[in-house]
This record gives structure tokens, sequence and C-alpha cells, in this order.
């Protein structure tokens, strides 16, 4: 299929976290593209001599290293994958107004869904309520797309019949829906509510790929338990105990 | 190929930075377009219509379909229109082009709301983010008349809303974050930018503007302290 030289596994390293949804978002997406990398597991707390070097004044996370350069942001990792490798399997659509499709959606994922899942998790009582009830009116608006006349009508996955960049985006996230309403108790993703979004949710999970990047869900509930029992005055020592044993993975 | 007038249709307003980012582009590849200024106190019902999740300018419309978001919509130009790139051909060179444009998008727009709109700590806190923001623009600068290199290109046409709306934003709101002693790489970017022909033959009239986004901030505190 490829006409490019095999690539050497130097090539590319990824600095990521093993809990961070928008690691999970590269691993993904060089997993799907067939190109083999290094991964570096950071400390967003006591951040590597690469981490520093490379993206000193944010810190944040993922960096993805091609020959020693690097490439911030996982939307524009994802962007660069493909400029950088068309002849593996493409990430995102051809046609110009399909990729302006998907790339809002990304923003979307990540400007307003991302955020009220968050507040989902860091907040109690009515200001809870008001967070769950911000993630519902985000999910509608995903579900009408996915219906008739929507952008992404009779697609089982956004990207048409197989994952692409959107799925990529919204699906690394979208467990922590799972988790946190068992954390918090409460409901999300009410299949009878969005049945579409269920279904791509589902079906998504259900891709080789994704079963091999994302960590098992009892990892994830530790960690979410550890760091909401910090947020309410447990202490670091209760995320740090959450942080360490899911960390040895 | 250029298209058809009929066939390209912008919806904008005048002041908007966002708005003039489209336009600079468009002129950039010679293509044709019909503008609509929107009143944004009484949306049109075809801003509501292509827009209806943000309601927000510019909205380009394109044999009918609507494109929204202006880094989005620059993107698609590119894409659509091959002529006169945008974006460099380097993959590398490309996510080096994006990642400035979400900086001076994301960044730099949210420093410098807050340095327009807050008061107190939270507003010198924006004014000292704004600095370093523009210290690493200054930095990437090196070597480069643009972001572009020899031209401008994506990331000066998203970063470019600060070489004007930054002076008009700082005497609106009694700030200064700019200092072109200490960035004179920036500021001479600022001056090289504004000079390049498409750009400041589509710039609003700054006294204009100066006096719209005074009203503009007026009403929001006005309407924030009710």
């Amino acid at each position: 299929m490829d006409q490019q030289p095999p690539i050497p596994p130097s090539d590319l390293k990824l600095l990521g976290s093993w809990a961070d949804s928008h690691t999970h978002r590269v691993q993904l997406a060089l997993k799907l593209k067939g190109l083999p990398f290094q991964y570096q597991e950071e400390d967003p707390l006591r951040p590597s001599a690469a981490l520093l070097l490379h993206n000193p004044v944010y810190e944040n996370l993922p960096v993805l290293l091609h020959r020693g350069c690097p490439v911030l942001h996982s939307t524009i990792i994802l962007h660069f994958l493909d400029d950088t490798w068309p002849l593996h399997r493409l990430l995102l659509p051809s046609d110009p107004f399909d990729r302006a499709t998907a790339r809002f959606w990304s923003h979307f994922a990540d400007d307003k869904l991302a955020p009220a899942v968050a507040a989902v998790f860091s907040s109690a009582g009515d200001g809870q309520r008001a967070a769950v009830d911000q993630v519902h009116q985000n999910l509608k608006l995903l579900e009408r797309e996915l219906g008739d006349g929507g952008a992404f009508a009779g697609r089982r996955f956004f990207g048409g019949d197989e994952i692409g960049f959107l799925d990529i985006v919204l699906g690394c996230g979208s467990y922590w829906l799972a988790v946190f309403e068992e954390v918090m108790e409460v409901k999300l993703v009410d299949p009878e509510a969005f049945p579409r979004f269920h279904a791509w949710l589902r079906d998504f999970e259900d891709q080789t790929e994704v079963k091999e990047t994302i960590p098992a869900i009892d990892k994830l509930l530790e960690y979410a338990r550890a760091v909401r029992q910090m947020m309410l005055g447990g202490g670091a020592a209760a995320a740090a105990a959450g942080g360490d044993n899911a960390a040895t993975n | 190929m250029v298209a058809a007038a009929a066939e390209v249709k912008l919806l904008g307003m005048w002041a908007s930075p966002a708005v003039r980012r489209v336009e600079w582009a468009l002129q950039m590849k010679g293509i044709e377009y019909e503008y609509v200024e929107e009143d944004l106190a009484n949306k049109s019902a075809a801003l509501l219509r292509h827009n209806p999740i943000h309601k927000q300018v510019p909205v380009l419309l394109h044999c009918g379909r609507a494109v929204t978001d202006s880094l989005l919509i620059l993107e698609y130009i590119d894409e659509t229109w091959l002529e006169t790139p945008l974006l460099p051909r380097d993959p590398y060179h490309r996510a080096s082009a994006r990642f400035w444009a979400k900086f001076a998008e994301e960044n730099c727009r949210e420093a410098t709301r807050k340095a327009f709109f807050a008061r107190g700590e939270e507003r010198s806190e924006a004014i000292e983010q704004l600095r370093e923001q523009l210290q690493r623009l200054d930095e990437e600068l090196e070597g480069k008349k643009f972001f572009g290199g020899v031209e401008i290109g994506f990331a000066d046409l998203a970063v470019g809303w600060l070489a004007f709306w930054l002076g008009v934003s700082e005497e609106v709101a009694g700030f200064t974050a700019m200092d072109a002693k200490k960035l004179p790489r920036f500021a001479a970017w600022m001056d090289d930018f504004l000079r390049v022909p498409v750009i400041r033959d589509n710039l609003p009239p700054r006294e204009k503007t100066v006096e719209f986004f005074s009203y503009y901030r007026d009403q929001q505190l006005a309407a924030a302290a009710k």
C-alpha cells in the first residue's frame, strides 16, 4: 500500500501522560496510521528535561518529537501526521468542506464539551446540576448532527465507515463520561436521550486500536476518585496514591 | 480559477478583526466575493441559519454551504483555492504556523479580552500575560520579516489582528502591553504587516474603530454591573 520507506521507530517520540486524553488521541492516531514510535511517560508535576526543552513555556502534553523537532497540541499533531505521511491511512477527510466540518466539531469538543464535562467533575450541588445540564445541551447538538439532515447523518462513525479525526478527538475523552457518571453518580450519556451518540461511542470503544490505547476503566476510576478526593480536601497523598498505582501500567 | 462573485459570500461586521482576516485571505488569493454587513444587534436570518450554534461573524458561504470560525475559513480557502498558498508546504512549518495561529487566537485574544474588560488584579495579571505572549511572538520572529518568512502567510493573518486592534484596545481601555523598545522585532513586524497592500487597503478607519470599541466596552461593563 504505502510507497514511503519504513520509518525507524527512533524518528518519532511521544511525550505524554497515561491518563491524558490528548495523549491518547496521538497514540491512537499513530496506531491507526501504522507509525512506530517511542513513548515517554511524563509526570505533569515533574517535567522531564526533554519536556522542558521542547515546550518550555507551557510544559503541556502531549509533545510529538519528529527527528527531534517538537510538534505541540494534539489536533495540530494529527494534522502533522497526515501532512507528513499522506500515503498512510488518512485521519482527516479529503474534501475541504468536510475537513472544515470535522475541525468545527473538534473545536466544539475542546472548547464547549470538555470544559462542561470537567465542570461536572469539579463541582457539587446546584453548580453540578448546571454543569450536567450543560453537558446534555452539548450532547444534544452532537446527537442532532448524527441524525437526519445532520452533518454526519447515517454514518457509523464521524469519519464514515472507519474512525477518523473527529472520532479520535471526541472519542478520546468520552470515556471520562462513563468514569464521571460512576464517580459523581450522575447520568451523562443516557442511551434513551442520546441513542446515536451512545451507539457511536460503543462502536468507537470496540475498535481494536482504541482498546489498545485507552487505559482500563478501573484504573481511570481509581485515578478519578483520587483526584476528586484531593479536590474535596482529601490532600495530596490521596491523589499521589491514585496516580502512582495507576501509572504502573 | 477565480470563483464567480455570486458563489462566494461573506457575512461580516466592519470593526471585527476576525472578519478582516478572512477578507485579507480572499483578497490575497484574488477571490471575488459578495460582502454582507451584519447588524450584530439585529442578526439576520441568514446569519442565524448558517451559524446557529455560535451566531457569530464571519460566515463564509461557498456554493450555498457555510463555513464558520475565521481560522477554519482560512484553511478552507487555502484548501479550495490553491494559488498563493497561505500555509507553507513543509509539514513541520505547517504545524508551526498552526501553533502560532492557535496561540494568537486563544492565548493572546483571551489575555487582551481580560485586559480590556477586567479590573484590579485580574486585569494586571492579564496585562502581564499579554506582555509575555508578545515577547514569545517577538522571539519567534528572530531572523524573519514575517511569521511566514519573506512574505505574509497563514500565521501572519492569524496574528495580524494584534497589529491594529491591540493598539485600539490599549487606547480604549487605558493600558499598555506593547513596548516597541523591548520588543523591536514584533514592533517592526507590526509596521511591515500593516504596510502590505492587501492589509493596508483593508483595515477599518481607526478613529471610528476606537469609537466603536469604546461604546462596546461601556455597554458590556454596564451590563456586567447589573
